[in-house]
């Protein structure tokens, strides 16, 4: 089936998930902190975006609603706070260096591919009309992980986290229509509390090893040692 | 048909009998000039017509030879295949037939051994021209040996600096592990075949695995002998030390015998295509030619530079056949044969464009004795003939239109851009990230000659000896000429080309391209003229017409007088030759830009009486990864066998005893 | 082949070839007077650029010393490979035979070749400046066509064909479809158009500073009718590009008949379209910086990402299994 002959509203669907997906490619390579951020806002927004054409296009009146609760969660109070976090902890103008980018692009792409070759047998079965948007799903969610191996710093891993979510909640919405709401409550709620939780946690780190750069965690276990 | 073959056999013969000329070379050192050369450029044009006539009649004609052993005859054929490629050999070789006479003439009151040289470059035209002629494993096999031992004298033929031995060294080394790659793969093909010959190989039914390894085994050994990465390294190494006009005949021609090895053993011999295979030849293809441009780019001694630019354009041939086993495999025959085509069609302009670049480089160090682009600038006021053919090969090279290397570019980015047809998915995915790969191979490959051509050309003379240049003699500007009209020509007229080029398909893959002519010869349209047209002819027409007018307006309505003065020295001292961009300065945005893919080494020391002195060096990173570990493997089980070399006769015997008796035990 | 290639559309052709040839200053014209009003200024009359080229022409030209002949033709070859590369563009008809005679990749490819010229006749006097030219042109365009060609294979794979009229009569039968991958094509021709024609944040056009120039410092030498003959090229280029983007992604208007009525529409759509471009290009141009040389690599990688992904969409969002 080819995108010419889906409805209009789906056509958009398809537009709004490969954005997502782009913006995870810019999440994966932008190096300032308060720009990953924006990225990050504007995949919760595209994420809300989807939900509610999905919504639209006849899938249900409790989406809209997840709809609402993304956008204000994931477009706007969590970047509020991490922006507020980065700010306390004094790193926005900070640029955190992706050593080798051209290759984590060519490794992302490459992912792409892969997650696509993995949910062909999905595709075939015929599923549902955005059924391909599965692979790009999945991809956001394996490029969300590609990120946090990929950084250093403490507070883009946390982005990387949080797309992974968004990734998940894609592929959720778009070939379900949606988790029951109770379900997607619980996880709004724990994404939230993950949210504070990380923010206590950074304050940790940086009392204690001044830093926020995960690869000085490493010295810790030569830390103990030492003092041994 | 036959008196194609009877030419083919003149072509050889001419070939052996200029190498028997040359013996007495060394008494009267002219005789290579006057007599071996013509020869060869008498072999040539024989092998170039016994090409053309092979490729325009069609279908094929054998012939035993009463040599090699008794249960064993040495079959020749000559089919369209075998027929392109001797077109290829021949061309290039006539050329430099051309070429060498006045090239030679320095070589003349040198030390070095003219019998040697001649002798060689026969036995080396010989041995390429019967590898494409040979109908069985075993004359195959002989021929493609001469051709590599008779090639390895060539590079080694200054032997004097240390350099041009240790490159034959890693040469004939790789040359024989090739070699070995390759003739197991005839082991197993054989195996199942039944025989030698290659009629028996062709009709043998392999199953899979072993299909592929018969494929992986000549990929390997084909792969070794035309420069593929990562197994390239000699390939930079020995074609810049050869004679120019050797070089030329080693980058243009020697390198296509591998791809026309590549062809008949997996296109011709094998049968069934796979798409594992296509997909390993696709991206081995892109990854070449993407590290070539990127080396060659690096380079500032221009015979190097123009060797890592055959890696590269293997590398686009390579992409041509992977796309081409990918839609065989596929099923969709005429687009299968759409790659060939393009492969093909750029084997031919490769030989003819690198041919011609390469006796560039030779006439530039036999006027200039240089070779290092630093070094150069201005030529192209000192050596006018020169300069302008060699824009023609920098041109074509660079695949812009409409000279004959965009022509198979352009054939397989059409062929690329079929993928959708595909039946899997990822693999239409791939097959554009390969393509992207080739359009940035492109683009590089057009910043390396706005480089080599820029520094070396204009601008101004950085050394004394460039300032002294003079122009070549008549025979070295029509070795050239020729080439860079063919170049040309084949770039106007691709329809001609691709019409020669279809027996080949027709022959091995059972069809033929008919669309591709179907409009006629202005018109070159591989799958349909909706999809894509593209009219040369037209093109240059209209590029002249427009050109013209421009000329003829401005000239009329502008004021037409020219002032020579300075040039722009920012209100300072007037600029001097030191004061011009480098190549390595050229190509410095790139090498930060793809900073990860060279292995760089330098900076600055402060010499002993205060001065500052910038090193940079750029080695090839293939060498640490693939290389050396191989060495220091080596080295490590020699250290282990060495425990067997006591010194002690005795223990010696003993081991024989030993072995004997092992082999024994094995055969009762 | 034949349905195209008539004396007509031949006619029409050359008309609109020179269409481009003479319209091309008036939207150099019509850029620097939108970017002279955003930044409170009156700027110069829209029809400067044609002044500009007519004085120069009338001057005398000046060639160094240490120039080649290559350097006094290179202008001619600059400017006609842009021309051609032009006319293969549909403007305000599609039936065309220049674009049977020329597809998308030989566009490229003529747009290459002018490249080529420029570059050399940069590196042919001598100076720094022209080398240094050089040498970050053919980075620049290094990294933009292959981010070009992977928009076009798009596209291409969009309509299953490279001939430009094919490619808008696709979009044209299609109707309204929303593609992501043409949304992501056209981010990505977007950034190519900028990187390639000069503009801002990757080169300034209008700069006065020798070691910030790319395409200014080639042309340093160029005096009189030559130096006229490269600045009409450079603004023919950047309405190619304008012509592209706008009848490629926004097709509509364009004539496909050669009936007057039509070609009128075709060509007042057309002009449309390049004036909204022109407008925003300047506005873009107002509110941006040039970037730093080392960045520029970045903006093109961006670009090339967008092409990938945009093929990516393609195959897995828009084919189906």
């Amino acid at each position: 089936m080819s995108i010419a002959e889906l409805p209009l509203l789906q056509q958009l669907v398809l537009v709004l998930a490969a954005l997502v997906l782009f913006t995870s490619f810019v999440l994966l390579e932008q190096a300032r902190l308060v720009a990953a951020i924006h990225a990050f806002a504007w995949q919760g927004a595209l994420v809300a975006a989807v939900t509610t054409v999905v919504a639209a296009s006849g899938q249900g009146g409790h989406l809209y609603f997840s709809a609402l609760l993304t956008l204000g969660l994931k477009a706007v109070l969590i970047p509020w706070m991490l922006h507020r976090l980065v700010q306390r902890l004094e790193l926005d103008g900070r640029a955190d260096s992706l050593r080798r980018p051209a290759l984590v692009i060519m490794a992302g792409v490459a992912l792409v591919i892969f997650s696509y070759w993995l949910v062909l047998p999905i595709v075939e079965q015929e599923l549902s009309f955005t059924r391909n948007i599965v692979a790009i799903s999945l991809a956001v969610v394996l490029l969300g992980l590609l990120m946090m191996a990929s950084r250093q710093q403490a507070v883009v891993q946390v982005l990387g986290f949080m797309s992974m979510e968004n990734g998940l909640f894609l592929a959720a919405v778009s070939a379900t229509g949606g988790m029951p709401l109770v379900v997607e409550l619980g996880v709004a709620f724990d994404v939230l509390v993950a949210m504070v939780l990380f923010g206590v946690f950074f304050f940790q780190i940086r009392e204690s090893i001044d830093t926020l750069d995960v690869d000085r965690l490493n010295r810790l276990t030569e830390a103990v040692e030492g003092e041994e | 048909m036959t008196s194609a073959l009877w030419l083919a056999a003149l072509a050889v013969a001419l070939a052996f009998a200029s190498g028997a000329v040359s013996l007495f070379a060394g008494r009267a050192p002219r005789l290579l000039r006057f007599q071996a050369m013509p020869l060869v450029a008498l072999s040539g044009a024989a092998a170039a017509a016994a090409g053309l006539a092979a490729l325009w009649q069609g279908g094929s004609v054998g012939a035993e030879l009463p040599l090699g052993l008794p249960w064993l005859p040495w079959r020749l054929r000559l089919d369209a295949l075998a027929g392109f490629f001797l077109l290829v050999i021949g061309l290039v070789t006539a050329a430099v037939g051309v070429y060498g006479p006045a090239y030679v003439r320095h070589l003349e009151h040198g030390r070095d051994s003219l019998p040697a040289l001649g002798g060689f470059t026969a036995l080396f035209l010989a041995g390429m021209m019967l590898v494409v002629l040979a109908d069985d494993a075993f004359g195959f096999m002989v021929a493609w040996e001469l051709m590599s031992l008779a090639s390895y004298f060539l590079v080694v033929f200054q032997h004097e600096q240390a350099a041009n031995r240790r490159a034959a060294l890693l040469y004939l080394i790789m040359a024989h592990v090739g070699g070995l790659a390759i003739l197991l793969g005839f082991g197993v093909l054989a195996a199942f075949g039944g025989g030698f010959d290659f009629d028996s190989m062709r009709a043998a039914q392999l199953p899979f695995a072993w299909a592929s390894v018969a494929f992986c085994l000549a990929f390997l050994g084909f792969g070794m002998k035309a420069g593929l990465v990562p197994l390239h390294a000699w390939l930079p190494e020995a074609h810049p030390v050869a004679p120019s006009h050797i070089s030329a005949l080693m980058s243009g021609v020697m390198l296509k015998v591998a791809v026309y090895g590549f062809i008949r053993v997996v296109f011709d011999l094998t049968g069934q295509a796979h798409w594992q295979w296509g997909v390993a030849v696709l991206a081995i293809g892109s990854i070449s030619a993407l590290m070539g441009v990127l080396y060659a780019l690096m380079q500032h001694d221009l015979k190097r530079l123009l060797a890592y630019h055959s890696v590269e354009n293997i590398g686009i041939i390579f992409i041509g056949l992977g796309l081409s086993l990918l839609f065989l495999s596929d099923g969709h025959t005429l687009l299968g044969v759409l790659g060939l085509v393009a492969a093909l069609y750029h084997t031919l302009n490769h030989a003819l464009f690198k041919g011609l670049l390469f006796l560039g480089a030779g006439a530039i160090l036999h006027s200039a004795h240089e070779r290092d682009l630093e070094h150069m600038g201005g030529l192209l006021r000192r050596m006018p003939w020169t300069g302008l053919f060699f824009l023609v090969g920098c041109l074509s090279i660079s695949a812009l239109p409409p000279f004959n290397g965009f022509v198979s570019e352009w054939l397989t980015f059409q062929a690329a851009l079929q993928a959708w047809q595909l039946d899997s998915g990822v693999l239409r995915s791939l097959v554009p990230v390969a393509a992207a790969t080739l359009a940035l191979t492109g683009a590089l490959a057009a910043a390396c000659f706005v480089k080599v051509y820029g520094i070396a050309f204009l601008g101004r003379a950085r050394s004394r000896h460039v300032r002294r240049a003079r122009p070549v003699p008549l025979g070295m500007r029509a070795g050239q000429g020729m080439l860079a009209i063919l170049c040309v020509a084949f770039g106007v007229l691709p329809m001609s080309v691709v019409a020669m080029l279809d027996a080949v398909p027709v022959q091995i893959l059972g069809a033929g391209l008919p669309q591709i002519s179907a409009h006629g010869w202005l018109w070159l349209t591989p799958v349909a003229p909706e999809t894509a047209s593209y009219s040369a002819p037209l093109v240059v027409v209209l590029l002249a017409a427009l050109a013209a007018l421009t000329a003829w307006v401005w000239r009329r309505g502008a004021v037409r007088r020219v002032r020579r003065g300075d040039p722009w020295d920012c209100g300072f001292a007037p600029p001097t030759p030191r004061m011009q961009y480098t190549a390595s300065a050229f190509a410095q945005p790139i090498r930060r830009v793809y900073g990860l893919l060279f292995h760089v080494d330098e900076g600055v020391e402060t010499q002993a009486d205060g001065s500052a002195r910038f090193h940079s060096t750029i080695g090839d990173r293939a060498w640490g990864l693939f290389y050396l570990p191989v060495v220091a493997a080596v080295e490590a089980s020699a250290r282990r066998i060495v425990r067997l070399q006591s010194g002690n006769v005795r223990v010696y015997l003993g081991w024989t005893l030993a072995t004997l008796l092992v082999l024994l035990w094995i055969i009762s | 082949m034949d349905h195209i290639v008539t004396p007509t559309a031949w006619g029409w052709a050359a008309v609109q070839a020179l269409m481009y040839a003479l319209l091309a200053p008036l939207l150099a014209g019509w850029i620097r007077k939108c970017k002279a009003r955003l930044q409170n200024r009156r700027g110069a009359p829209v029809l400067q650029p044609y002044r500009d080229l007519y004085k120069l022409m009338g001057k005398e030209v000046r060639v160094a010393h240490t120039a080649s002949p290559l350097f006094r033709a290179a202008p001619y070859i600059v400017f006609t490979a842009t021309w051609l590369a032009a006319a293969t563009v549909p403007l305000a008809a599609n039936i065309l035979p220049t674009s049977a005679i020329a597809d998308i990749i030989v566009l490229v490819g003529l747009l290459a070749l002018g490249r080529f010229f420029l570059a050399l006749a940069g590196m042919d006097v001598g100076t720094p400046f022209g080398g240094m030219g050089a040498s970050r042109e053919m980075l620049v365009a290094a990294l933009a066509e292959p981010a070009m060609l992977m928009a076009v294979f798009t596209l291409a794979m969009t309509a299953h064909s490279t001939n430009l009229a094919s490619v808008i009569d696709a979009q044209l039968g299609a109707g309204l479809v929303l593609r992501p991958s043409l949304l992501f094509a056209l981010a990505a021709l977007v950034l190519v158009a900028i990187a390639e024609t000069g503009r801002i944040p990757v080169d300034n056009p209008s700069t006065h500073l020798e070691l910030t120039m790319i395409h200014e410092a080639m042309i340093l030498e160029y005096s009189g009718r030559h130096l006229a003959l490269m600045e009409w090229a450079a603004q023919i280029k950047l309405v190619l590009y304008g012509v592209l983007i706008a009848n490629i992604f926004v097709p509509w208007g364009i004539a496909l008949s050669h009936e007057p009525a039509a070609l009128a529409i075709g060509l007042g759509a057309i002009a449309a379209k390049l004036a909204i471009l022109g407008a925003i290009l300047a506005a873009s141009e107002t509110v941006l910086a040039k970037m730093r040389l080392f960045r520029v690599p970045a903006f093109l990688n961006l670009a090339l990402l967008l092409g990938l992904l945009g093929l990516l969409g393609h195959v897995i969002l828009e084919v189906g299994a």
